[in-house]
């Protein structure tokens, strides 16, 4: 058995999915508190923000889903079926998110519309990635290399809280990305939500980290046999430590930390999941090497990869520089 | 009757791809019309190529956005509906996706901030280069994309271990033999949609006296393009043809319903194809008009339906019709172009109204023309997902039929708001019109790239 190549194309996909989480995140989590920003125009200034990123944001979706299906066919051949409705929710959900940006600039009488299918879209679609992680860490039922389950195995309560984590969790990117891009009124209230947020999506981190050692024996195997408990010990206080961190910025009305060590509370949330779950990446039965594409896949898309994924992230870093700064009143873009 | 999981799958693909070819059809047209539009502006200098090139861009983004949204349920549905394709395929299929992802997705999603929201904070040869990413991006898009799509009707270079394809020669699966012709032939059907549109637009401003510069610019750029590529698409649809008719016989004998190919072929001008007798009712055709085409000689022979079984042949009427429509509004296009041009060289284009206002009304006809010919390519290649390897009910998903049904209402249902309000959007832009450009003066951008928008920052 080959393990390199399956091997680094698990941690290309793996950052993908951490990419599309952070930078989407916060685009959704701005959509998700639009109901606490009633203004209309503190909500054109609010879609600025993000206005000019959330085309390229997405696209990290893409790539997940397509590298899955690039560098382990047979995982996307299972997961799809397997989470068929979610998925489908999630992505007409993102239709509706994605059409409303341009929509609302031109609608007049039937932008409050497009205001709700912002809010309500990028909700349903965070809340059914959230169902979807949920639905991976508890165990997809395969037979044959095939998806054997029905339509709602997805649909447990330990699923539903994953969802409802995830939304917090996008709030609170959202929040601070505000509290970093905008002044005035709308910061001063983002830094109020941010506070609520950051204690709920603690709550929740707390939940899953002992629903899943409880639940699932391979998952408290992984965490605290010898001698992986000497290693992992570091991962909870870090995130503990990044917290207070995020708090702190909050409490001291800093810009940017709230922002940055939010996205840090992501990645260890994340890295976490990854320690419960690897090498499986269809638990409990199919892992990474079981579902690889044909090394010589592998291989021709990963010559393109390498140099190609850096010139993406050095544009990506661009145009953020470009749109770098906050947004301030009457500086819309349209 | 039962629900059949196949049909309902592939109605619900069939659904969701044809909605999405609408928007890339018109986009990589108009983006390279932006393109164009922002390097004469930055070569000339004159204000209405600016202001057209704001106006179609605030389409564009509409257009851009729908088309995104409706793709990224695509790359999702590959697994969802075909996850037996997907496992057996992914191996070539998977990277041509890939290669689409990082070449191309990145590179025009980007590069859009910049082109939509960026006139203000970069410098002007930074606008256009974002101009030309965009286009330039959407073109590799269809590279790649439709060198997947053609590989699935002309499998090369791969070896079937267990049920699983492994690619032999990856120069020899992105060039499959039939890449080429399909790719000219949808590029240039992209570039006619735009076009007809954008003339379309310009006739309507002509002959309400309205927005004159810009209109008469976008009428005679656009006939000027239409006049070449509109009769370029029978060369590149003719030689396409050919192309199939050696891969892949038994499509191009449902597009000609000929049935008994131990005779010459008739052209059907009309013709309602009976499956079940294996004959055509109520045909109107030219004899051995399809043998010309196809062979070049009209006693040349080609395969007809009944050289293969009942249940290796595609779905006739779908086929057949499809590229009757297809047919009919490419020769209306190249008549509309030539006759154009003719007007153009004679100096009469702009005030002969009757001409106008046909080409007014026909915005249309590039976006019908391409769902044809996509349903010609596809329907024709049934029962096969990939031809000869794998039967479209084998690549299904294990997934139970009303879970398929409700979803395909859920997409009709999403789709056609999306899509009505998409449209009532894009008239209230036309019925606005371009309008000023707000570019900041020249000199603040000449204090060195970048400091008008540190200014602003």
């Amino acid at each position: 058995m080959e393990w390199d190549l399956p091997l680094i194309w698990a941690g290309l996909i793996g950052t993908a999915v951490a990419m599309y989480v952070i930078l989407d995140g916060f685009d959704l989590g701005i959509a998700i508190l639009f109901p606490f920003h009633p203004d209309e125009h503190e909500r054109d200034r609010i879609v600025d923000t993000i206005a000019p990123f959330w085309d390229g944001n997405e696209t990290w979706l893409v790539l997940g889903g397509v590298g899955l299906l690039v560098a382990f066919p047979l995982a996307y051949a299972v997961i799809m079926p397997a989470f068929y409705i979610p998925v489908i929710v999630m992505l007409l959900a993102l239709v509706f998110r994605g059409v409303s940006f341009e929509f609302r600039t031109i609608a007049v009488t039937s932008k409050p519309m497009w205001n709700v299918a912002f809010w309500l879209g990028s909700l349903v679609a965070g809340f059914s990635q959230g169902m979807i992680l949920g639905g991976l860490i508890q165990g997809v039922d395969v037979a044959d290399n095939k998806f054997a389950g029905g339509p709602f195995d997805f649909a447990t309560p330990f699923a539903a809280v994953c969802g409802v984590g995830v939304v917090l969790g996008y709030g609170l990117l959202g929040a601070t990305w505000l509290i970093m891009k905008t002044d005035g009124a709308i910061a001063e209230r983002s830094r109020d939500q941010a506070q609520v947020l950051l204690l709920a999506v603690l709550g929740f981190m707390g939940i899953v980290s002992l629903w899943t050692p409880l639940q699932f024996e391979r998952i408290s195997e992984r965490w605290f046999s010898t001698p992986n408990i000497f290693y992992l010990w570091p991962v909870p206080i870090v995130t503990a430590l990044v917290a207070l961190a995020c708090w702190w910025g909050l409490t001291r009305e800093r810009d940017n930390l709230p922002f940055f060590s939010a996205i840090g509370l992501f990645l260890l949330g994340y890295l976490g999941l990854v320690i419960s779950v690897f090498p499986y990446l269809v638990p409990p039965s199919l892992t990474i090497w079981q579902t690889a594409a044909a090394r010589e896949s592998q291989m021709f898309i990963l010559i393109g990869t390498l140099p190609l994924l850096p010139i993406i992230l050095g544009y990506t870093v661009f145009v953020y520089w470009v749109f770098r700064g906050k947004v301030r009143e009457g500086e819309g873009y349209h | 009757m039962e629900a059949d999981p196949v049909l309902l799958a592939r109605f619900q693909f069939a659904f969701t791809i044809a909605f999405h070819i609408i928007f890339p059809s018109f986009t990589i047209g108009l983006s390279a019309y932006i393109a164009t539009l922002e390097i004469m502006w930055g070569w000339t200098g004159r204000e209405h190529y600016g202001r057209l090139s704001g106006f179609w861009t605030k389409i564009f983004a509409v257009s851009f956005g729908m088309g995104v949204v409706s793709g990224i349920v695509l790359s999702y549905q590959f697994g969802t509906n075909w996850s037996g394709f997907s496992a057996a395929f992914g191996n070539i299929i998977g990277p041509l996706a890939g290669y689409e992802v990082l070449t191309a997705f990145f590179l025009e999603a980007t590069f859009l901030g910049i082109l939509l929201f960026g006139r203000n904070r970069v410098p002007r040869g930074l606008h256009i280069f974002s101009a030309i990413a965009v286009a330039v991006g959407t073109a590799i898009s269809a590279f790649w994309i439709i060198s997947a799509n053609s590989w699935m009707h002309t499998p090369v270079a791969y070896e079937m271990r267990n049920g699983v394809a492994h690619p032999l020669d990856w120069w020899a699966i992105v060039f499959n033999p039939s890449f080429l012709y399909r790719l000219t032939h949808m590029l240039n059907a992209a570039y006619l949609t735009a076009g007809f549109v954008v003339l379309a637009v310009g006739a309507r401003y002509l002959l309400a006296g309205r927005h004159l510069d810009e209109a008469r610019t976008m009428v005679r750029m656009s006939i000027g393009l239409l006049f070449v590529l509109a009769p370029l698409q029978l060369f590149l649809g003719d030689q396409h043809g050919l192309n199939t008719l050696k891969h892949q016989p038994i499509k191009i004998a449902a597009m000609e319903a000929h049935w008994d190919g131990s005779k010459p072929g008739d052209f059907h001008i009309f013709a309602w194809p009976d499956p079940a007798n294996e004959r055509n009712r109520f045909e109107i055709s030219i004899p051995r008009g399809a043998s010309l085409i196809l062979t070049h000689d009209p006693n040349g022979l080609f395969p007809g339906l009944t050289s293969v079984p009942k249940q290796d042949r595609p779905p006739i009427h779908n086929v057949f019709f499809a590229f009757r429509i297809m047919l009919g509004i490419g020769f209306f296009m190249i008549a509309a172009a030539l006759f154009g041009g003719l007007l153009l060289w004679r100096g009469r284009l702009f005030d002969t109204r009757w001409y106008l206002r046909i080409v007014a009304q026909t915005w249309w006809t590039g976006f019908v023309a391409v769902i044809a010919g996509w349903v010609v390519t596809e329907s024709g290649r049934q029962p096969w997902m990939v031809q000869g390897l794998m039967r479209t009910a084998d690549a299904v998903s294990p997934v139970p039929a009303a879970t398929v049904a409700t979803t395909l209402a859920m997409f009709v249902v999403v789709y056609g708001i999306v899509f009505t309000m998409g449209m009532y959007y894009i008239n209230r832009l036309i019925a606005k019109g371009p309008q000023e450009q707000l570019v900041r003066p020249p000199k603040k951008f000449s204090a060195g790239p970048l400091a008008a928008a540190k200014g602003d920052a």
